[in-house]
């Protein structure tokens, strides 16, 4: 349902400023979302101050330094800091980016944190992902077939794999749907760009022999059609995957069935 | 997570802190334009019913859409049908398929808020 307001217990209220580096001479303000389920208080953002001489060049980089160096209780999902994972998800400078792959040079100003958009938040930079997985999980994510399997492996051409370049990428890491307003307002029935990228890649490969079945799955008004192409998927995948053309392929495939 | 008490666990901030992109404000605009000309519409049919009801409720009825106020509806109901055209189009090429990159969709943005600012002069000073 669309609220533009954030419920009471979610507005964000003024944290705390943590200390200055002693000595540092290039320092960068950052602001982050807080908050603990221990406490029982309203969200806040509080302030950190860097020394950037010392640190790394990525968002991430810096996140560990201040939780190495200045507040241990700072609380964020990580892994392989190479953009592979998709663990480091968060809202940076106003777009859903990967924390290891977004470098603090492309950020102006004061570095803001919040968690990816419009979802529960477990603990300050984390948010709760379940309803994400399961609707991934809802579209079948693996190779369906019927005929008998065979001897050696199921084979595809070339040109047949070619068709899953710039889908199969994806890394799971949210960034698409929480930026999707119409999956903030309608995400219980909406599946959102992540999963339908999924289903187009599944829908399209060669080998798979349930495409009708994965359409017919499809053909409702929340599930693929309350996309509206507003494209905000498109322009803030990190891996640089077009959501949305993935999307309108499907909803191609859903015409052309019909005619 | 089953045994972790989840708390009362807030919705992280979305339009609050989320940097609109042009793509993003023209899609809701177009939203906008289309139910504000829908107003518009029943506005221009009781202008028409006013005109077959008779001269008195016509008179009514010119003074209210030739007033300063009917002058700024009008104006923007013509800025709201042009910018909806024009994106109109914009999603009718979408359909195809074709033009979703990130600079050409960024690029035909900006050709239709030119085609629409250029038809809403012409439309001013034709009318």
């Amino acid at each position: 349902m669309v609220e533009f307001a954030l419920p009471k217990n979610s507005r964000i209220r003024t944290g705390k400023t943590w200390p200055k580096p002693e000595g540092a001479k290039n320092v960068r303000k950052f602001l982050i979302y807080r908050w603990s389920p221990e406490d029982g208080e309203n969200p806040r953002v509080d302030t950190y101050f860097v020394d950037m001489d010392t640190c790394g060049p990525m968002v991430l980089d810096a996140l560990i330094k201040i939780k190495n160096e200045i507040d241990p209780t700072l609380t964020f999902r990580r892994s392989c800091r190479e953009g592979i994972c998709g663990s480091c998800a968060m809202n940076i400078d106003g777009g859903n980016e990967l924390a290891c792959i977004f470098g603090l040079d492309e950020i102006k100003g004061d570095v803001k944190i919040y968690p990816l958009p419009h979802m529960q938040v477990v603990k300050d930079l984390i948010p709760d992902l379940t309803q994400f997985y399961a609707q991934h999980a809802s579209i079948m994510p693996w190779l369906e077939t019927k005929t008998n399997p065979p001897h050696k492996e199921w084979r595809q051409s070339i040109e047949d794999r070619k068709q899953l370049d710039g889908l199969y990428e994806c890394v799971m890491c949210a960034c698409c749907s929480a930026s999707c307003p119409s999956y903030w307002w309608n995400s219980d029935r909406y599946l959102g760009p992540a999963a339908l990228l999924h289903a187009y890649r599944w829908i399209i490969d060669s080998r798979d022999e349930a495409t009708g079945e994965r359409l017919d799955d499809l053909e409702d008004p929340f599930k693929l059609y309350r996309c509206h192409t507003i494209m905000n998927c498109a322009q803030t995948c990190p891996k640089g995957l077009n959501l949305a053309k993935a999307i309108a392929e499907v909803k191609k495939l859903m015409v052309q069935r019909t005619v | 997570m089953a045994d972790v008490n989840p708390g009362n666990r807030p919705l992280s901030p979305h339009l609050q802190v989320y940097r609109w992109p042009l793509n993003m404000a023209l899609s809701i605009l177009h939203r906008i334009t289309g139910t504000a000309m829908g107003v518009t519409g029943v506005l221009i049919v009781w202008y028409f019913l006013a005109l077959a009801t008779g001269p008195d409720y016509f008179e009514t009825a010119s003074a209210v859409l030739t007033s300063w106020f009917g002058d700024i509806v009008l104006f923007l109901s013509v800025c709201a049908l042009w910018l909806h055209f024009a994106n109109g189009v914009r999603h009718l090429i979408w359909d195809t398929g074709s033009h979703f990159g990130l600079k050409t969709s960024k690029r035909s943005a900006y050709i239709g808020i030119g085609f629409a600012v250029v038809m809403v002069i012409v439309t001013i000073i034709v009318g």
